[in-house]
């Protein structure tokens, strides 16, 4: 499988509630979303969080997503057989070997958004390393409509850290520079990155500060972003996830242009899909379909 | 459930959609034969309902994938919206 | 009679000077940041190295995605008018003609006079474009010239999954820590871009003889792979395949002075 730098900077950890007491639970149930750069684990004991994990995948998917699992679990006492049911997801969901099912990414995340952000949350914009996924939902969290891109590099982690680069600036930094401008310029005209890259150079011959440059490129960005919100039908509350929610100068854009402010999360959003494996799973548990 | 396959990049939007409602009533599912490029498969989705999609192999060339059905001028013949009786088949471009 | 064509891609900015069918001179600059100065210096090279004035050309025809730049031209005609028109001028018999340059593709249909039937373009995505081929040179950190012969030296293609210039560097760097030979990875990379240029060319229709033009064609290793692709054998210009179109906007121009 294809090796990929890690692009946005998170640090692998592990959390776990001391609130719990995990052999009074009714029901234990898992989910792992395994990414091509991290894996997650979340562990819920009933309706509750009990322990998560996130730590890089590694070159081996089988493994990261055995290792975020184990991690999840360190220090609990509770063995992969306490879990009543275990869903994976992500991309390498069809390679997570204790899982008793694998469901997309898509449904996960819309799940999970709807217990982190609450049922009133409607579209959600999740904007990675890797891939860019709009989704729009109902009050149970379950998809009314999506469209996911991972063709192009455009609106991922990987084309901001690679128009970035060119600027010597790192990731980190390009929100709170971009916004560092007195009057906001045109946006980049090219959405590739190969061709943006070239038009920046050529502002920035033509005596642009680089500031500005950033601004017009996280402008451009906000604009993509809306594109494809259009696309799946833009209805309230919005909430953004994803390595881009820490980026200001895109989402201020962002939100400008939409007219509407993001909802602030209650957690990590990165554990959004986990977390939604995590809820199918007590689904089917209820269901009487976990095995 | 809308289902956009396909992306969109610098030179535009390139998506399949699936309405999942209509096409989970539809049984036969002849979109999958009529495709001269092979590109639909048919699965239980993440809500247990039968539908197409477009295979993984195929979304991030999706554009290509169709080209055949999209001739540059002249008549676009779009063999899997003419076998799709409840209309549950759009294309983006 | 002279004439003038001259290209203004977004890369490269081109002139060639005609006289009675023979070229006199040709020259290129960068495009740049300011087309406009680019159409004006490249245009002044070419009639010192022609050894001629401005005042001397009867007409001046401009082409490519930047024409409306050139200020002191008499004409304009579009890119795909121009490629169609040279092309035929060289090889009578070309129906097809597929021109790839650093930042387009294109696909052109014409008649045996060189008039447009039918075309389509690759444009505004790196990954359908000879810049593509440019990126993965440098992932590879070898020169774009070597990407061909490294190409015809490879044995097995790996399939890339990549479909994105961006993401598809990345692939290619990892290739490399796998030790895939980086002979291997060029072949592959060239089958890749030659499979969305062939469909590309299959929306307009295959119909012989099939001209490729464009810097690319410069590029052994992708025009084998395209050859391959679409399973005939592409004739290519012997002199400057990447300024076809500007000798083509040069013939339209003989046209026009013509009926002036
Ligand atoms: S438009 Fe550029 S960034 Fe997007 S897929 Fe094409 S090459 Fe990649
Ligand atoms: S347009 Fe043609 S190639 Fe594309 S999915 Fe439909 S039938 Fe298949």
């Amino acid at each position: 499988m294809v090796e990929v730098k890690e692009f946005w900077r998170w640090k692998e950890y592990n959390w776990k509630n001391p609130d719990i007491q995990w052999k009074d639970a009714a029901v234990i149930t898992a989910g792992v979303d395994v990414g091509s750069v991290s894996s997650q684990a979340v562990v819920m004991c009933d309706n509750e969080i009990y322990a998560f994990a996130n730590m890089r995948t590694g070159s081996d998917s089988p493994n990261g997503a055995l290792n975020a699992m184990k991690w999840a679990l360190e220090d609990t006492g509770m063995t992969l057989d306490d879990i009543h049911c275990k869903v994976g997801t992500g991309y390498g969901r069809v390679n997570v070997p204790f899982a008793d099912r694998a469901i997309t990414e898509i449904a996960c995340h819309a799940k999970g958004a709807n217990y982190m952000y609450g049922p009133t949350v409607r579209t959600i914009m999740d904007m990675g390393g890797q891939d860019c996924k709009a989704i729009r939902c109902d009050e149970k969290g379950k998809v009314v409509s999506f469209l996911m891109n991972d063709k192009c590099a455009a609106g991922t982690g990987r084309g901001m850290e690679s128009f970035a680069s060119l600027l010597g600036v790192s990731i980190e930094e390009v929100g709170e520079l971009s916004l560092q401008v007195e009057e906001e310029p045109p946006p980049v005209s090219n959405t590739c990155v190969v061709f943006a890259k070239t038009e920046a150079t050529g502002l920035l011959r033509s005596g642009w500060s680089t500031e500005k440059v950033l601004a017009a490129y996280c402008s451009a960005m906000a604009h993509r972003v809306v594109s494809l919100l259009e696309r799946i039908g833009m209805e309230e509350d919005f909430a953004i996830t994803g390595g881009i929610a820490k980026n200001v100068g895109v989402v201020s854009r962002l939100e400008k242009e939409l007219g509407v402010k993001a909802l602030k999360p209650r957690y990590d959003t990165q554990i959004a899909g986990a977390m939604g494996a995590a809820l199918f799973a007590k689904a089917l548990v209820e269901k009487g379909e976990n095995r | 459930m809308i289902a956009n396959y396909g992306y969109k990049d610098g030179s535009g939007d390139f998506f399949i959609s699936i309405d999942t409602n209509k096409c989970m009533e539809c049984e036969e599912k002849p979109c999958m034969e009529a495709c001269p490029a092979g590109i639909l498969e048919k699965f239980a989705d993440d809500y247990n309902d039968v539908v197409v999609g477009v295979k993984e192999e195929h979304r991030k060339k999706i554009k290509y994938s169709c080209a055949e059905c999209k001739p540059a001028s002249g008549k676009r013949n779009l063999a899997c919206q003419a076998a799709c009786k409840p209309d549950a088949i759009a294309h983006t471009w | 009679m002279i004439t003038a064509g001259i290209d203004v891609g977004n890369k490269n900015t081109r002139a060639l000077i005609l006289k009675d069918g023979e070229v006199l001179a040709r020259s290129l600059v960068p495009s740049g940041f300011d087309q406009k100065k680019a159409a004006r210096d490249v245009f002044d090279a070419t009639l010192k190295r022609a050894g001629i004035s401005e005042a001397d050309v009867d007409y001046t025809m401009a082409t490519g995605t930047g024409q409306e730049k050139v200020t002191f031209a008499h004409g304009r005609v579009t890119e795909v008018s121009s490629a169609a028109r040279g092309a035929v001028k060289i090889f009578p018999g070309a129906r097809t003609v597929i021109d790839v340059g650093a930042e387009e593709g294109r696909a052109i249909k014409t008649d045996e006079k060189g008039k447009v039937m039918d075309f389509a373009i690759n444009e505004k995505c790196a990954a359908g474009t000879g810049s593509f081929v440019e990126s993965m040179s440098r992932a590879l950190e070898v020169t774009l010239e070597e990407m061909g012969p490294l190409s015809l030296n490879g044995e097995n293609s790996v399939p890339m999954n990549a479909q994105c210039a961006v993401f598809a560097e990345s692939e290619v760097i990892s290739l490399i820590h796998s030790r895939i030979p980086k002979e291997d990875i060029a072949k592959s990379i060239h089958e890749a871009m030659a499979s969305r240029i062939s469909s590309m060319v299959r929306r307009v229709g295959i119909q012989k003889d099939v001209v490729m033009l464009g810097g690319v064609a410069y590029n052994k290793g992708f025009v084998e792979a395209l050859e391959e692709d679409l399973e005939l054998k592409l004739l290519i210009p012997e002199d400057y395949p990447e300024y076809i179109s500007a000798f083509g906007a040069a013939l339209v121009a003989v046209d026009k002075a013509g009926s002036k």
